[in-house]
């Protein structure tokens, strides 16, 4: 089968490998319909989440048919059903999945003894994301084995398109657990940083979960304009300051509830020195992380807020400012999406036309143009803001 | 390198067969050879300054060899990175560098200042393919290639922004009550 093959730093190709096998009962194999490429595989793509192997299949926002289960998957699937496969696997049965935080699954992690060493505990397995969370072969490819599938499932209604239902594998339940974990109010202002697909699914979960104003920040002219489309004030930081600006929207209050849509690869700008001293350490590897958006994030949230943190960060922050995140009595909430916790209320918000997460696609292209796709995404050429792969 | 890495692959897993055209611009691979040749010049200035200047003719200038050491690891660093254009930009300043301290250097009475002509040609070479490098990976990798669209259509809810704010709230337990 055809499939898209990290072999390092900014080389992704689009090789022939052998087919995935069914290895244990609870396994299942589905035919990929479509699937797309994640802000986070852009971590992968420059080899900034360590432990890439050359040979990894990418990808993690997967979909498709059912064409083999094994005996243990127990009548949950059977060939022919269209399935959107989250991108965290499941067991569905140990404590931490009973409770609903199924990001931190105790079991389906393969290389838990690695994870253990670098994060102190286990997390769940995560579909192609270095072998630190399992090494599983990812979904960017025409075959996905899906272990645990009994469980690591969620099935798509009959009538809903691919392109509505396939974002519920990653960056729809994402951005509604930041938006949900900052306990909205109806009063309530949401800053989201970055409007990438992440923010703004961000931003429209915080629509629908009442905020009265949500301000979206970037730099981009036409994520900007989505953001905006979206039900967002929009502010450019490449033409005015975040900081005044939310200060003059807010009375001098900051927004009570701030989402973190960046990461831990904040935009490199001289307007913001700390960016550049943060990208020469990191180049160093004096420091994995530019926390740039989240240092702003605890300088102008409002005391008393919310920081919600679905961005990636990989390892070390330098300079984070401690000192008002404390002073000031923030709460941050953050964490990889439980994204079963949140898959069955989301997926009847699309039934009920409540939302039609495919307005955040701009490039549909078959799987081949993958990695010359992973090259527009990261330099955010041809208005390039998500891309749908169809093997 | 993917056979070594299949060590740690289970039986079921799809593992490489052939490989196919890769992400990587001719620009990039270019990009990454110079970085590397950064790496090795910078490498050789700081650890074995003397074998430079005796060879140039340039005995006393050790200090100055190693200062251009440190200043081509870092250009390498940055070459190799995903900040390669500035890597590449550096490079194209460093060889500037390195240019006017070879023509310094040739003079009547250096006894190697035949070898310090062909440094200078090489180093000429070199400066044309840094700077084609840049050039290119800034071209490959611009923001402005390709159409630019806005999506200002694009609000993601069909039934409109004022219809749906607000939807997820907890409904009050008066209007969920059945009769």
């Amino acid at each position: 089968m055809k499939a898209l093959v990290w072999h390092g730093k900014e080389d992704i190709r689009c090789d022939t490998v052998s087919d995935p096998e069914i290895e244990h009962d609870r396994d299942a194999i589905i035919k990929v319909t479509s699937c797309a490429i994640c802000g986070s595989d852009l971590h992968l793509f420059h080899n900034y989440i360590p432990a890439m192997m050359p040979g990894d299949i990418m990808g993690h926002e997967t979909m498709g048919e059912v064409v083999e289960v094994g005996s243990g998957v127990n009548g949950k699937l059977k060939k022919g059903d269209r399935i959107v496969v989250p991108f965290t696997i499941i067991c569905g049965e140990c404590e931490q999945c009973r409770r609903g935080n199924y990001s931190v699954c105790e079991t389906t992690n393969r290389n838990k003894h690695l994870a253990e060493k670098v994060f102190g505990h286990t997390t769940a397995g995560l579909f192609g994301y270095t072998h630190l969370t399992g090494g599983y072969p990812g979904g960017q490819a025409e075959y996905l084995r899906v272990p645990f599938a009994d469980a690591t499932h969620i099935k798509v209604p009959d009538g809903m398109t691919d392109e509505q239902a396939l974002f519920l594998s990653d960056i729809f339940p994402t951005g509604w657990q930041a938006a949900a974990q900052c306990d909205i109010e109806p009063d309530d202002t949401v800053a989201v940083w970055g409007c990438g697909p992440v923010g703004q699914m961000a931003i429209r979960s915080a629509i629908l979960l009442g905020a009265s104003r949500v301000i979206a920040i970037d730099r981009i002219p036409e994520r900007l304009a989505m953001a905006e489309a979206g039900g967002a004030i929009t502010i450019n930081f490449d033409k005015e300051s975040v900081v005044g600006r939310l200060n003059e929207l807010t009375d001098n209050k900051g927004p009570e509830k701030c989402i973190d849509c960046v990461g831990f690869e904040s935009h490199i700008s001289m307007a913001q020195p700390d960016s550049v001293l943060d990208r020469a350490k990191q180049m160093f590897m004096l420091e994995n992380d530019r926390p740039h958006a989240l240092r702003e994030i605890i300088y102008v949230c409002r005391p008393g807020g919310i920081v919600s943190i679905p961005g990636v960060y990989s390892g070390f922050s330098d300079m984070v400012p401690m000192g008002a995140l404390m002073n000031k009595g923030l709460t941050i909430r953050t964490g990889q999406t439980h994204v079963n916790r949140w898959t069955d209320d989301l997926t009847q918000r699309i039934a009920d036309g409540q939302i039609d997460p495919s307005f955040v696609i701009t490039h549909t292209v078959p799987l081949a143009q993958g990695p010359e796709m992973y090259r527009a995404f990261r330099d955010k050429q041809d208005s390039c803001v998500k891309v749908v792969l169809k093997p | 390198m993917f056979h070594f890495s299949n060590l740690v692959r289970s039986k079921g897993d799809p593992k490489i067969i052939s490989t196919g055209p890769s992400s990587l611009t001719a620009a990039d691979r270019l990009a990454r050879g110079l970085g590397w040749f950064s790496i090795a010049l910078g490498t050789l200035e700081l650890l074995a300054p003397h074998r430079v200047t005796n060879a140039l003719g340039m005995q006393g200038r050790e200090g100055l060899v190693r200062a251009y050491g440190v200043r081509e690891l870092l250009a390498g660093v940055m070459t190799l990175s995903v900040e390669k254009k500035a890597g590449l930009w550096s490079r194209v300043v460093g060889d500037g560098l390195d240019m006017a301290t070879l023509l310094g250097e040739v003079r009547p009475s250096n006894p190697r200042a035949g070898t310090v002509m062909a440094a200078l040609v090489m180093v000429g070479g070199i400066t044309v393919l840094d700077y084609l490098a840049a050039k290119d990976v800034a071209a490959q990798h611009d923001p402005k290639r390709g159409r630019k669209r806005l999506y200002s259509d694009r609000s993601g809810f069909p039934k409109g922004i004022a219809a749906v704010r607000g939807a997820a709230l907890p409904r009050p337990a008066s209007s969920t009550a059945t009769t």
